[in-house]
């Protein structure tokens, strides 16, 4: 029940990219079609597991025993880094065709703040490392479904007329903006589970 | 000194990060939703990008090129943690409310993207006031919308009210509000710059 709850608030109430504001970058960046939009879930989801249960086991293996808390921000930011760095090697090697789909969205992944941000959470939320694991599952997946909506729309959007200054950018925010609204709806059923 | 001055009004317009360029939209996006919630923010980013601006620019020649980014990347993050200490033992309510975005600083685009294009070509000097002159943009950008989004939902600017509380709406202080508010002011952004030029 608890993880039940954990995955309900994590994907609809309190989603990645419409109430915490993570991973915006590749959110407005990839977002113009469903195909890369997909890839690029599929990307951070794979990254975003992995990421979070290295960065969980270094803080609860190493840094905490030794009394190095301050050093969380320099090295959660190194091991992503090299970790992306060590995915795109290894897929390349063991799955060439996994790594042609996902490939070019790789190494945008180093710099999407959901990384950092969920490996940072679930020390926040001193949350044990099932619950992280279901916890950075579940944001991912509340990424994929924002990316998947938004790009949906904007394929739309492209065909419609906007006045020339709201193009591009300022009409996308917009339109985000009341998907985040729509989002909002999802508040208060977390209760159920409490 | 002319050429530092126009480095430090690029940043302000020509280049400013978020009307502009488009970039750092997570902090700009979250930690905006009241004036000086911010302006902090932008603080804190300006704090950074000069810091690091400086020191890499210092540290240009040292650095293999093969390696600039992971070496770009711990030296932002050590003026991070700087500053995310600073903040936790002077100002504990600030950091309370913007809270997981001053580490996430770190990966903020502005930030590495000066790093590598302006901080490590060019000289300590004109790198420090690349520093200011972003940073100054950030937090510009970042107080208005903090502004905009404060008067819109609970008619206070700075904690000053301008109107009673009961017409705002609150929308604008949540989640949605900072989108719409963004996109409207990138909007009016663009149309002026277009009659300005």
């Amino acid at each position: 029940m608890e993880y039940i709850g954990i995955i309900i608030v994590a994907i609809f109430v309190n989603n990645i990219v419409y109430s915490q504001f993570l991973g915006i970058c590749p959110f407005l960046g990839v977002s113009k079609k469903v195909d890369t939009a997909i890839g690029m879930s599929a990307a951070v989801t794979f990254v975003l597991t992995i990421a979070t249960l290295v960065t969980f086991l270094l803080y609860k293996g190493l840094l905490e025993p030794f009394g190095l808390q301050y050093l969380q921000t320099i090295s959660f930011i190194l091991v992503i880094a090299a970790l992306v760095q060590m995915v795109e090697i290894i897929l390349k090697k063991i799955s060439p065709s996994l790594y042609q789909a996902l490939g070019v969205f790789l190494p945008l992944i180093t710099t999407n703040c959901a990384i950092l941000g969920v490996a940072l959470l679930v020390i926040q939320k001193d949350f044990n490392l099932l619950e992280s694991v279901v916890y950075a599952v579940a944001t991912s997946i509340g990424f994929g479904l924002a990316l998947i909506i938004f790009s949906g729309v904007r394929e739309q959007l492209s065909l419609t007329k906007v006045p020339k200054a709201m193009q591009g950018m300022p009409i996308a925010l917009i339109t985000a903006g009341i998907i985040a609204m729509a989002f909002m709806g999802f508040s208060g059923i977390d209760q159920v589970f409490k | 000194m002319s050429k530092n001055i126009k480095v430090l009004l690029n940043g302000i317009i020509k280049e400013n990060p978020i009307f502009v360029l488009l970039l750092g939209m997570c902090p700009t996006l979250a930690t905006t939703s009241s004036a000086i919630n911010g302006m902090s923010m932008g603080l804190a980013t300006m704090f950074v990008l000069i810091s690091s601006n400086a020191v890499i620019s210092l540290l240009k020649n040292l650095i293999p090129d093969m390696v600039r980014i992971p070496a770009f990347i711990v030296v932002i993050a050590t003026f991070v943690t700087i500053i995310e200490m600073m903040m936790n033992a002077y100002v504990p309510a600030l950091a309370d409310s913007l809270g997981i975005f001053i580490p996430l600083i770190v990966v903020n685009c502005i930030v590495l993207g000066r790093a590598e294009s302006f901080a490590s070509k060019n000289s300590v000097l004109s790198s420090i006031f690349d520093g200011v002159g972003i940073g100054l943009g950030f937090t510009l950008a970042l107080t208005l919308l903090g502004a905009s989004r404060e008067l819109l939902g609970t008619g206070k600017i700075f904690s000053m009210t301008l109107y009673p509380e009961q017409y705002g709406s609150l929308l604008f202080v949540l989640a949605p509000g900072a989108f719409i508010v963004l996109g409207y002011l990138i909007g009016i952004f663009n149309k002026l710059q277009h009659k300005a030029g």
